[in-house]
């Protein structure tokens, strides 16, 4: 029998960063207790895990690191419920648990050789991240074409990963694009709605795929935008969230149809979401 | 061979020396599948039992595992159940129940150790139905009075006594250490005759459901079918084939254990995002997922009805709400969408 999914690796949280003005996201860096334990969680972009509270609960958070950053573990976690209200309050140096990785990833392989374009929203960027670091990387940079990121939040404040921000900013192997809803002082990006500035920069289709992670509300008008840009639904991916629990496709709670976002996705096509149900 | 109704308190405390035994227990009116410290609590005639013995392999509530946390690091041990069980005396409908929650419990990438290590661990030993209730539908789900699906022993009920078949290496070697007389072909015979007597009054049409389902996500009927659920889920807690769960601490600051416990669709709270987003936000959406569940999802994925016509949604709705009515105004939503 394989081992226990259920049981959580023990990890020491080392830095609780308060990554938005709003203080309401706090991205958290956990370093694994030992070599043993980390080459025991191989993980890739996309993937999630369930982060433990010791007495408070465990709550299902995309990675936000990516598995070329070797050591450590990010999440960048917005205070909502009694896991992440939990570990908004945690001291550096708390023992933690995690479990997994849970769930499918960003096909990686299969992109090889496209130009990506990765568009994200608000606080949905976490494991977007995690895909740009991954390409980003001098062993995989090659492997792909053009990389455009297009990123936008409400505000500067809420942007996450700001000095990343601004060191993409500086190369010249990724095109990013940010964005925020309306100008503010000081500002002097883009602004404007992410479905608007996709349609602005307008990425070309041919041989790319999206990617595309944000609230729904982003995610229902920039899908046609992608469209009129030529993509076709197997070009676009995303990444559902549903409320989940076992992480595992045995709970019960996460499914679309027939599938469970927890352990046939988060990550999916919109040609593989077109064949399901609209409950998410 | 045969097991003399007679004898049967005898029996039972033989297989208590080597296992664990559930059997039902009389509890006022009901049956209900318990623990048993000696045979004379067996009570064998019964219909169906209240409650499913799925708990048996898939607790209610159930520690997975207990922490103790320190500022180095943390110690975790994980609480897994190998004793040697018996089921003794579980029904047809319950015992195929329990093949349809090892595609859960066992799916494609991810083995559940809590479940599996008692399942592999417990020997099912099946009652026939000589006289199914009102409510039972075994016969429309792919199943029966004397199916045997998940048994590992079947026993059919002759008058004075049982008479017991291995139907698999696990029911063979317990037959083998209980030292039984071999059943008489007059005794064979009466079991058939048992058999071919046993009637499943009820039949639900199920032709053309799955492909109505395919399609029927979007029906109107879904708006109508919720309407008197209270949403209190009896149905699902005293289904044998539901098994949605919950997974809670219970600790006092950092000591403790994590605890699962059964679960349901039918709680508007299910599925609710931190965001406040519900994408089953009111009981007709709760209601196809259950249906559709059941009678679609799981085909899809296993080839195999989730439900098994035990009937015990249909006995226990407060509100009197009939999965075969359902059914039935499922397949003909089309002639009714004027309602």
């Amino acid at each position: 029998m394989q081992r226990n999914p259920y049981l959580p690796l023990p990890m020491k949280l080392v830095k609780n960063f308060t990554e938005t003005s709003d203080k309401l996201i706090h991205t958290f860096t956990l370093q694994f207790l030992s070599e043993e334990d980390e080459k025991s969680f191989p993980y890739m972009p996309g993937q999630f895990a369930e982060v433990c509270v010791f007495g408070k609960g465990e709550a299902p958070f995309g990675i936000a690191s990516s598995p070329t950053e070797p050591g450590f573990l990010k999440f960048s976690v917005a205070k909502v419920g009694v896991v992440s209200t939990a570990l908004h309050l945690m001291e550096e140096g708390t023992i933690v648990g995690v479990r997994g990785p849970l769930g499918n990833y960003y096909p990686v392989e299969q992109m090889k050789g496209k130009n990506i374009v990765i568009i994200g929203g608000g606080f949905a960027f976490t494991t977007l991240r995690a895909l740009a670091t991954y390409i980003l990387d001098p062993k995989h940079r090659g492997d792909y074409g053009n990389l455009m990121v297009i990123y936008g939040a409400r505000n500067p404040g809420l942007l996450l990963y700001k000095d990343e921000l601004a060191e993409w900013e500086k190369r010249s192997d990724i095109d990013l694009v940010c964005t925020i809803d309306r100008p503010v002082e000081g500002w002097t990006g883009r602004t404007g709605f992410i479905p608007a500035v996709t349609k602005e920069v307008s990425p070309s289709s041919e041989n790319a795929v999206a990617i595309v992670c944000g609230p729904p509300v982003m995610i229902k008008f920039t899908l046609p935008v992608l469209e009129e840009c030529g993509f076709k639904p197997e070009q676009i991916i995303m990444s559902l969230e549903n409320r989940m629990k076992c992480g595992i496709g045995m709970c019960g709670r996460c499914n679309v149809g027939n599938k469970y976002v927890c352990k046939d996705g988060p990550v999916f096509t919109k040609a593989e979401l077109n064949q399901l149900p609209n409950e998410y | 061979m045969i097991i003399k109704k007679s004898e049967l308190n005898a029996v039972l405390d033989k297989l208590l020396a080597g296992y664990q035994v559930y059997a039902p227990v009389k509890e006022g009116n009901y049956a209900v599948f318990k623990q048993i410290a000696n045979g004379g609590q067996a009570y064998l005639g019964y219909s169906n039992s209240k409650i499913p013995p799925k708990g048996i392999l898939f607790p209610q509530s159930e520690k997975l595992y207990s922490y103790s946390v320190t500022a180095e690091g943390a110690r975790v041990e994980e609480h897994i159940d190998g004793s040697k069980k018996v089921v003794f005396g579980i029904r047809p409908c319950d015992a195929k129940s329990i093949t349809l929650l090892d595609f859960v419990f066992n799916n494609d990438k991810y083995t559940d150790p809590y479940y599996m290590t008692r399942r592999n661990n417990t020997v099912l030993v099946g009652l026939g139905c000589n006289q199914p209730a009102p409510t039972c539908f075994c016969t429309s789900m792919q199943s029966g009075p004397f199916a045997s699906e998940g048994m590992d022993v079947m026993l059919v009920d002759i008058g004075e006594g049982y008479v017991a078949q291995a139907l698999t290496d696990k029911g063979k070697e317990l037959l083998a250490g209980l030292g039984l007389p071999e059943a008489s072909a007059d005794d064979q015979k009466a079991a058939e005759d048992v058999k071919a007597a046993a009637v499943v009054s009820c039949q639900v049409n199920t032709e053309g459901l799955k492909a109505k389902l395919d399609a029927g996500f979007d029906d109107p009927v879904w708006n109508r079918i919720y309407e008197k659920c209270l949403g209190c889920a009896a149905c699902t807690y005293l289904c044998p084939t539901c098994h949605c769960f919950d997974i809670v601490d219970d600790a006092v600051d950092c000591n403790g254990c994590r605890v699962r416990n059964w679960d349901a669709c039918m709680f508007p709270l299910f599925t609710l995002h931190g965001s406040g987003h519900n994408p089953r936000p009111s009981g007709k959406e709760r209601w196809r997922q259950r249906v559709m569940h059941k009678f679609k999802y799981f085909v899809d994925n296993f080839n195999a009805t989730a439900c098994v016509g035990c009937g015990r949604c249909i006995k226990n709705c407060p509100v009197n709400l009939d999965i075969r009515e359902v059914l039935a105004d499922i397949l003909g939503s089309e002639a009714r969408l004027d309602k």
